[in-house]
């Protein structure tokens, strides 16, 4: 799906389309179109700032981006350019340093010398094996997008730029260590319990299983639940800015336990939006996850114990996204 | 929070009946467009409406069975999806999506049930999660009601043998498994309640639990119900997996009611070859649990349970369930030293019904429960309790029932001891009970020794009981208490007089110790049972060889005549009179003159001393008159002597009337018919002259007092009198006099001065009916009559 610009009216529209989905749009000047050609070209849908949801390409690291660029001036209007370009951009968006993007990634392909366009014209590009190591993330306070972004440089008016953001996400193998987290945790002489996660490291459409065992219970418990928490934590030294969201919410257990009882914990991760944890990106941002066992009791008194988890995306669960 | 008030109960149950039905309505809508999303989410929100923690159990119960009833449409809704291909590993992923767990488990459960139907998953595998995924709610009520819900919908889908869910070779311990485990969880559930709120509420909480009992009863029921669960599977899992909870749970509510539950799900084959691991339990239990009533239910469900059939009685010997209880009732006696005189005996009373039922030969058992019945109660003093009196009343009133005889109940050597420690009371109605079962059944006590038992067993009716209360008695009561003691002694019988002689000697005994009041009821029938056993050794072959120290008519009236004399002391002279006049009759019988003499002579003196009632004298003096009257065994002194006194005392009774009638009554002592050295007509006149002289006497009173001569009865039964020694043959009694005498009536009829009595009359006329009568046979009494003019 495209988009307009800006109401100012462009002089040309860009339209960029990807191999197994071609549209066109015409409006004023120059019709364009980025065809991107692959055998495995996935569509994912993604949310924008606006709140809208679009659907866009989806690679993953090494892989080549090919495709073609159809340009069209619209009624028979001649365009003079200085020259056309597409560029592949990975940026890192902060929202508090806005408007200063942050580019650790940058390929420039020159596709047409200086000159004039007045009729249909196809230029096919390649980046061949993209390193693009860092996933797409939306996060509250931080943005990491990847686009490609067509520029026609004009003289003395503004150029004409277009942009098409696609996702990377890179998918991780199993951990060959995963081990379980087995806690004993308590007040003294009040409560005591001990928690087991079967794993500390999941995929994103995982299950945690677990067990929550009291050993001593002298206060009056009405509620038992599990959070899902993720923090994310950017810039350094003293402008970090450290953000926690809760995910979920997952109620384990309703009633007053007694002594030697054990409660089961099995939450499903697939219906939670998460991402793979994320350290340290490029210096600039980390995400990570936290469960969050919280106990509540007769006088909504919280009790909690956080423990961290790694995330990591597992190919086969995206394979099953289509 | 339990302590709202019922409107505000109403109040809240109807808010969440209307949230209910509200999503209920939504859920419909989504189900109807087969929007599997919005199904889930109105359910889950419908279900919601049970999280409340204000109803009470009742309350909620209402709400949860509405919840029920849109649960079995969502269930309907995921089989239909099922069958559209949706994948119902996923559908079970799915509903587990939800953030609260209490509709995340309802709707788990309810897909589970389809899961388990589709048979994509082994039903053991399904239920293993479900039954471990409910550990979730330790809310009591609220996991109550869920794990409620989970055996309402699996209970058709157990891994049962021959259940199409039927699974691999441990398939029943796989059905079993869930089942108990479910159970065990819900009980825990259960007894928690109690600690739950505050301590002033403890009864109303008691209640609700009650309540809510059949919930954690119903998975036993579940059990009962499995297939599979054969002998040897419920003795060596099923029982001692439940004992395992019932006793550790240390709760008395739970303990009384699932022991009982236990005892009525299973079979009655499998509780008799499991006695002893069942009984084990028992002493375990809270010292507050009414074990008395539990195990009474079990041994009243084996009693009837031998009682069904004779084919399972071996069974019983088998597993030696005597010897088995008895040991069980020891033991929680024992480990109880507080439990109530009424439990123990509650205890006994029902396992002496039991060896009754199972072992009616073995009176050996019967007599050791009594024995461990006395221990338990000695030392105790009378029982107080009316509720123990009452149930050892029912342990005493068993072995009667069940034998229809008293003879057999004798033998039991620790019965009376048990009824030592009844009050008087109940002492005196039980044995009453005894002596209706004897007269019932009509039962044959033969020895002196069965009945020197049976006494100190009645003894309540013999005598007044050391120590007791000298209580007012009901007359009517005492009457009839007395009247069956009476019978009873009636009813003591021996063909061999040596034997029966000593039975009379030990009723005697017995008998004495009564005391004024009960010896007129009672001396009586001793005083004819011993003169029916006199006039048997009368008979021809009396004691042929006089052997020493044997029965003998004389020994026999010794002993009477002591007996008698008791009755001095009631005083009961009348009484005593009679009976005098009795044994002398009997002597008579037996040709003993001097013994005969001698009651005489007692009879006399005590018309002499003691009968002063005028009323009273005038039946004695008939009564001795009419005794000595059939007298022949004594001499001519000792006869005259006895009648000139009888006479004697006739002429000095204060009525005249009443002196004419024993006058001319006196005349038969002069005329034995059978006997001819008595007839002397003579003295026979003069005692109908000297009524004939009464008689006027009486007239000319009655004229001087009143103004008319009164009734001519006498000289109507004087005239009778005249005739019966006329007939007889007696040459003093002619027709003359005869005739002089109907004139005299005549005239006395006709007199201005006399009192028209039709009685009289008629009495009159018949009489000279009869002369007429006589005199048309002809013959030689009509000849005799001929000269009698009327």
């Amino acid at each position: 799906m495209n988009y307009l610009i800006g109401a100012f009216k462009p002089p040309c529209q860009i339209s960029i389309a990807f191999a197994g989905e071609r549209t066109r749009k015409q409006i004023i000047e120059v019709l364009f179109c980025i065809v991107l050609s692959g055998t495995f070209l996935e569509i994912v849908p993604i949310k924008k700032e606006n709140g809208q949801t679009i659907t866009v390409p989806l690679f993953q690291s090494q892989e080549s981006i090919v495709g073609e660029v159809v340009l069209e001036p619209i009624l028979g209007k001649k365009v003079e350019h200085n020259g056309v370009k597409i560029e592949l951009l990975g940026q890192i968006e902060l929202y508090f340093d806005r408007g200063n993007f942050y580019d650790f990634t940058s390929l420039v392909r020159e596709i047409d010398i200086p000159g004039e366009l007045y009729e249909r014209k196809t230029y096919p590009f390649e980046f061949s094996t993209v390193e693009m190591p860092y996933e797409s993330y939306n996060g509250i306070n931080i943005r990491l997008r990847y686009v490609l972004k067509v520029t026609i440089s004009r003289n003395y008016v503004s150029n004409i730029v277009e942009c098409q953001d696609f996702v990377v996400r890179n998918y991780t193998p199993p951990p060959p260590v995963n081990n379980s987290i087995k806690m004993e945790v308590g007040i003294e002489d009040c409560l005591h319990i001990e928690f087991e996660y079967g794993k500390s490291k999941y995929h994103l459409k995982d299950v945690i299983i677990g067990k929550i065992y009291f050993l001593l219970v002298r206060i009056k418990l009405k509620n038992m639940e599990l959070e899902i928490r993720r923090r994310e934590s950017t810039g350094s030294g003293p402008n970090t800015y450290v953000e926690t969201e809760t995910l979920a919410k997952f109620e384990l257990m309703d009633g007053t336990p007694v002594r030697g009882e054990s409660i089961p914990v099995r939450l499903f991760l697939s219906p939670y939006e998460l991402t793979p944890t994320y350290r340290n990106i490029n210096n600039k941002f980390s995400v990570k996850y936290y469960l969050n066992l919280v106990l509540v009791d007769e006088e909504d008194r919280r009790y909690f114990k956080q423990q961290e988890i790694t995330m990591y995306r597992h190919l086969e669960t995206s394979l099953s996204l289509e | 929070m339990m302590v709202d008030g019922v409107e505000d109960q109403e109040k809240w149950l109807a808010a969440g009946i209307a949230g209910l039905q509200q999503n209920a309505f939504y859920m419909h809508r989504a189900l109807d467009s087969n929007n599997l999303r919005d199904a889930l989410k109105y359910s889950a929100q419908m279900l919601s409406e049970l999280r409340t923690s204000k109803l009470s159990p009742q309350k909620y119960y209402q709400l949860y069975m509405r919840a029920f009833d849109e649960l079995r449409k969502l269930e309907m809704f995921f089989k239909e999806e099922a069958r559209r291909g949706c994948s119902i590993i996923d559908l079970y992923e799915l509903v587990q999506h939800a953030g609260n767990i209490l509709p995340r488990l309802y709707l788990l459960c309810t897909v589970g049930s389809v899961y388990i139907k589709s048979k994509e998953a082994p039903a053991k595998d399904v239920l293993k999660d479900l039954v471990e995924m409910c550990r979730g709610i330790q809310n009591p009520v609220r996991g109550l009601f869920l794990r409620s819900y989970l055996s309402q919908v699996s209970r058709d889908k157990l891994p049962d043998i021959g259940s199409e869910y039927e699974g691999d070779s441990d398939t029943v311990n796989d059905a079993v498994e869930f089942v108990i485990q479910n159970f065990t969880e819900m009980n825990k559930l259960w007894v928690r309640m109690q600690h739950q709120g505050p301590a002033r509420d403890k009864d109303k909480r008691e209640k609700e639990r009650s309540e809510l009992r059949d919930l954690v009863g119903k998975n036993l029921h579940v059990l009962s119900q499995i297939e599979g669960v054969d002998l040897d599977m419920y003795k060596e899992t099923v029982l001692p997996r439940i004992l395992e909870q019932v006793v550790n749970c240390k709760d008395e509510i739970a303990q009384c009611y699932l022991m009982d539950c236990i005892i009525q799900v299973f079979p009655d084959e499998y509780h008799l070859q499991t006695l002893e691991i069942l009984l084990s339990a028992f002493p375990q239990l809270q010292p507050s649990v009414d074990i008395k009533t539990v195990l009474s239910r079990l041994m009243e469900r084996l009693s009837n349970y031998a009682a069904s059939s004779t084919e399972v009685l071996p069974e019983f010997l088998q597993v030696e369930a005597f010897s088995k209880l008895n040991n069980a009732i020891g033991k929680v006696i024992e480990t109880q030293a507080d439990m109530p005189i009424l439990g123990a005996v509650t205890l006994y009373s029902s396992l002496l019904t039991f060896t009754l039922h199972v072992h009616p030969d073995r009176l050996d058992y019967a007599d050791q429960v009594l024995g461990a019945c006395v221990t338990k109660l000695s030392g105790k003093g009378k029982l107080q309790d009316s509720k123990a009196t009452k149930q050892i009343v029912a342990l005493l009133s068993a072995p009667l029932e069940k034998y229809n005889d008293i003879v057999t109940v004798l033998k039991l050597s620790n019965y009376p001891s048990v009824m030592e420690y009844l009050d008087s009371e109940t002492n005196k109605i039980m044995a009453t009970v005894i002596i209706q079962s004897i007269m019932k059944n009509n039962t044959h006590i033969s020895t002196a020794d069965k009945v020197e038992a049976l006494f100190e067993l009645i003894k309540g009716l013999i005598k007044d009981l050391d120590g007791a209360p000298h209580e007012e008695v009901d007359e009517d009561d005492f009457k009839e208490e007395q009247n069956s003691v009476a019978r009873l002694i009636q009813m003591l019988h021996n063909e061999d007089p040596e034997e029966m002689f000593k039975i009379i000697c030990t009723v005697r005994k017995h008998i004495l110790t009564g005391g004024p009041k009960r010896l007129p009821f009672t001396v009586p029938p001793l005083v004819f049972s011993s003169l029916k056993l006199a006039r048997q050794l009368q008979g021809p072959d009396e004691n042929p060889f006089g052997e020493e120290g044997s029965t003998t008519p004389k020994k026999i009236f010794q002993l009477l005549n002591q007996t008698i004399e008791t009755l001095y002391s009631v005083p009961s002279p009348e009484l005593a009179l009679r009976l005098y006049l009795q044994c002398a009759e009997a002597a008579n019988d037996c040709d003993l003159e001097p013994v005969a003499y001698e009651f005489f002579t007692q009879a006399y003196i005590l018309y002499e001393e003691e009968i002063s009632d005028s009323r009273a004298q005038v039946t004695a003096i008939h009564l001795i008159i009419g005794t000595l009257q059939r007298m022949h065994v004594f001499g001519v002194e000792n006869r005259d002597t006895l009648t000139h006194k009888a006479t004697g005392y006739s002429a000095k009774l204060l009525k005249k009337p009443d002196q004419c009638r024993a006058v001319y009554a006196c005349s038969h002592l002069f005329w034995v018919d059978d006997q001819d050295s008595i007839k002397d007509g003579e003295r026979v006149l003069l005692c109908l002259k000297r009524a004939l002289r009464i008689a006027n006497a009486a007239q000319q009173m009655s004229n001087v007092t009143r103004g008319s001569t009164g009734s001519v009865t006498l000289f109507v039964e004087i005239l009778n009198k005249y005739l019966y020694f006329f007939e007889k043959g007696n040459p003093q009694i002619n027709a003359d006099a005869i005739q002089s005498l109907i004139e005299l009536i005549t005239a006395e009829m006709q007199s201005d001065s006399s009192t028209p009595d039709p009685a009289v009359d008629a009495f009159f006329a018949s009489t000279l009916r009869y002369i007429q009568f006589q005199k048309q046979k002809g013959g030689a009494v009509g000849e005799k009559y001929e000269p009698i003019k009327v």
